[in-house]
C-alpha cells in the first residue's frame, strides 16, 4: 500500500466519530447490551486467569482486579468477613447472588429483560453456593462470562445498544 | 436550496479525495453512510429508539438546511424512516433507524476495523 498511515488514522477518526456521537446520544437502556457483552468477555478472560492461579490470594487477586466493582461495593464487605472466616468457597455464590440481587431491583427500571438476567444470576449464585467448592470458579465465568454475553447481545439485538 | 448545492460539493471533494487515494477498499466503502452528518444520524439512532429532528440537530451541531439533506439521502436508501407529525400546533419530525440501516452501520464498522487491522500487520 502506497500510504497506509493517512488511510489508518481515518478509520481511527471515523471510530473515534461513531464512538463520541453514540456516548453523546445517549443509551436508551440504562444497561447497554454491547457494554455487557465486553464486559462478559472480560470476565471470561478473568475466569481463564482465575483458573491458573495456584494460591486462593492470587485467585481472589484476579477477580478483584479485574472486577465489575460497582454492584460489588456490598459484597466487598461480605469478601472479607467470609475471607476471614476461612470461607473463601463461599465467595462465588456471594456475588453471584449479589451482582443478580442488584439486576433485580435496579432494572426494575429499566427494559423487562434485566431483571430476567438478575434473576438468572441468582440461579447461578446459589448453584454455587450449595454446590461443590471446585465448581465456583466455572460458575464465575458461566455467570459474569457467560450470561452477560448472552444477555448482552439480546439486549444490543432487541433494544438498539 | 443553496446549502443542498454545498452538501454535494463537500461530497464531490470528498469522492475525489479517494478515488486519488485510489484502491479496491475504498471503492467498497459506503458512500453513504460514510459522509459525517449522516454516520453521525445512524450512529445516534442505533442507541436511541428514536430522535426528533431538534435533538439531532443539537446533537450534530448541524443547520436545519443540512440535516434535512443528509436525512433525505438516508430516508430514501431506507436507512432510516421518518414520521411527520404534529405536537399542538408545531410540525414534528421523528427518525428511527431500520434494520437495514443497523446493519449498514455494521458493516461500515467491520469496513474500518479491517483497514485499521491490515494497516497494522503491514
Amino acid at each position: 500500500m502506497a500510504a497506509p498511515r493517512p488511510l489508518h488514522d481515518r478509520a481511527l477518526d471515523n471510530l473515534r466519530f461513531i464512538r463520541q456521537t453514540m456516548e453523546r446520544a445517549g443509551s436508551f437502556t440504562a444497561v447497554p447490551g454491547w457494554g455487557q457483552v465486553a464486559v462478559g468477555a472480560t470476565a471470561l478472560a478473568a475466569a481463564f486467569l482465575a483458573a491458573r492461579q495456584r494460591t486462593s490470594e492470587l485467585w481472589l487477586a484476579t477477580w478483584l482486579g479485574l472486577s465489575f466493582l460497582p454492584p460489588m461495593v456490598v459484597g466487598g464487605l461480605l469478601t472479607v468477613v467470609l475471607y476471614r472466616a476461612g470461607l473463601a468457597h463461599a465467595l462465588p455464590g456471594t456475588w453471584l447472588l449479589l451482582y443478580g440481587t442488584g439486576f433485580v431491583t435496579g432494572g426494575a427500571f429499566s427494559v423487562r429483560i434485566v431483571p430476567v438476567m438478575g434473576i438468572c444470576f441468582m440461579f447461578v449464585g446459589a448453584a454455587a453456593l450449595f454446590g461443590p467448592a471446585a465448581w465456583g470458579n466455572w460458575l464465575m465465568a458461566a455467570g459474569f462470562g457467560g450470561l452477560h454475553i448472552v444477555f448482552g447481545m439480546i439486549i444490543a439485538r432487541r433494544y438498539g445498544g | 436550496m443553496a446549502k443542498q448545492g454545498a452538501a454535494r460539493k463537500a461530497e464531490a471533494i470528498e469522492h475525489g479525495l479517494k478515488s486519488e487515494r485510489g484502491g479496491s477498499r475504498a471503492a467498497e466503502l459506503d458512500r453513504l453512510i460514510h459522509e459525517r452528518v449522516r454516520l453521525g444520524i445512524v450512529s445516534a439512532l442505533a442507541v436511541n429508539d428514536s430522535l426528533s429532528f431538534n435533538q439531532l440537530k443539537a446533537l450534530l451541531k448541524t443547520t436545519d438546511g443540512n440535516l434535512s439533506v443528509h436525512a433525505r439521502r438516508l430516508e430514501e436508501a431506507q436507512y432510516i424512516t421518518c414520521a411527520k407529525s404534529f405536537e399542538g400546533r408545531i410540525p414534528k419530525t421523528e427518525y428511527r433507524l431500520t434494520a437495514g440501516g443497523r446493519r449498514a452501520l455494521e458493516r461500515y464498522l467491520d469496513h474500518m476495523e479491517a483497514l485499521i487491522h491490515a494497516t497494522r500487520q503491514g
